[in-house]
């Protein structure tokens, strides 16, 4: 990941918190997990709803109550403007096999449509960038 | 002040299947040829809204759609309480023979999206004489599993809202806002369960692929058309059936995902009409 991508993961704080509906549908969701694009990796907080921190690794133990780990041309293609069949949403990257969701899935698939938009929200970043 | 109804009319049908009395909404609009239409898994017949408000279509068809038992304003069946939902191809087979012809329908198209595309190849396969015409949409041989099914079903994860989020990606980048999120509304609403239950069929016990190349489209025409977001079954997965069997017609809808006539109804329209002209034409 280069500087830029870096700082573009970061904004996902921004983002999310500034998303009221988000926000408030995320009302009753407290946890912590672990984003790994390629080799790079974040441990990214949330706090009823609002995400508290986004720290970039690497890490020595991260703990984490579960983990998203995609290659980073997978995350490039999903974060795309317009992501091509098969890269454009959570769930067909893990049909593809190429996205891994591990841990505690309960409180990824209990919020499945907040992981969803949260993530999406560095799609609008990647335009801008 | 700006009232207006649409031109569908639902009722309730009492009807035997699989020995035990159900009680099966059933809606329909437009006179002519019968259209029979099958809804997706944990969904009901409101996803034919578009065709059945389309007089393009309504002209010339009876447009008829159901909501399978378990499903939309279709009761369970009493005793649900106690039982697992699962829905086999021999329950569904029967399901639509029983239904097309309590309605005496006279060999009625065919049209049935996903697990109404898998069921449709078997009736292709199997009663081909029943219909005139069979047009299976997002319609593939079988779909691995690719993610743990019991999430659909259990105390700690809302069912309406894990649907609603699973299938959210199916829909296709261009549909319009409000009828993308009436496509989710209603697997939002689907009872505890039944989605689920309808993989089953879906995803374990309706594998067609050592069959589908036996279907013979000189008995019954097949037209196949599939969207191209659809990653629960892939244009590939559709072509490789349309490969296998002589004379299908396959079209891939661009743009589209998995809920066609749902999802953007006036794009699966351009679509349709033609392949509705050629059955006409036949």
């Amino acid at each position: 990941m280069t500087g830029v991508e870096t700082e573009m993961i970061e904004t996902l704080q921004q983002r999310v918190n500034d998303d009221q509906g988000l926000v408030r549908r995320g009302r009753y969701l407290t946890t912590t997990f672990l984003l790994e694009v390629g080799h790079a990796c974040w441990l990214i907080s949330i706090f009823e709803g609002r995400i508290v921190s986004v720290t970039s690794g690497p890490f020595v133990m991260p703990s984490s109550a579960f983990a998203l780990r995609a290659p980073e041309e997978e995350w490039k293609k999903f974060w795309s403007e317009r992501p091509p069949p098969g890269s454009n949403d959570l769930m067909a990257l893990i049909k593809r096999r190429v996205l891994k969701a591990e841990g505690n899935l309960q409180i990824f698939m209990s919020h499945l449509r907040y992981f969803k938009e949260a993530l999406g929200k560095l799609r609008a970043a990647a335009g801008g960038a | 002040m700006s009232a207006r109804f649409e031109p569908i009319t639902g009722r309730y049908m009492h009807l035997d299947l699989f020995d035990r009395p159900h009680r099966i909404y059933v809606e329909e609009a437009g006179e002519g040829t019968p259209l029979l239409c099958l809804h997706t898994a944990g969904s009901d017949g409101r996803q034919y809204r578009g065709l059945m408000n389309d007089a393009r279509v309504t002209a010339r068809h009876r447009v008829i759609a159901f909501d399978m038992p378990w499903h939309g304003k279709s009761s369970p069946p009493a005793g649900w309480h106690e039982e697992e939902y699962q829905l086999t191809s021999a329950q569904y087979t029967t399901m639509v023979l029983e239904i097309s012809a309590a309605l005496e329908l006279d060999k009625p198209i065919l049209i049935g999206c996903s697990i109404g595309g898998r069921i449709a190849l078997h009736l292709a396969l199997e009663h081909p004489e029943s219909f005139r015409a069979i047009i299976g949409l997002q319609a593939g041989a079988h779909v691995d599993p690719y993610y743990d099914l019991n999430f659909l079903h259990r105390a700690d994860v809302h069912g309406g809202e894990v649907a609603g989020a699973i299938v959210s990606g199916l829909v296709g980048p261009d549909a319009p806002e409000k009828e993308r999120w009436e496509t989710l509304w209603h697997y939002m609403q689907g009872g505890p369960g039944i989605f689920k239950g309808d993989l089953y069929f879906y995803k374990l016990d309706g594998d067609i692929r050592g069959r589908v190349a036996q279907i013979d489209t000189r008995r019954c025409p097949l037209f196949l058309l599939s969207g191209e977001y659809d990653y629960s079954c892939t244009p590939e997965e559709t072509l490789d059936v349309a490969d296998s069997i002589p004379g299908c017609e396959v079209t891939i809808m661009k743009g589209l995902g998995h809920f066609p006539m749902s999802e953007d109804p006036q794009a699966f329209l351009t679509h349709l009409l033609p392949v509705l002209e050629k059955i006409s034409q036949a």
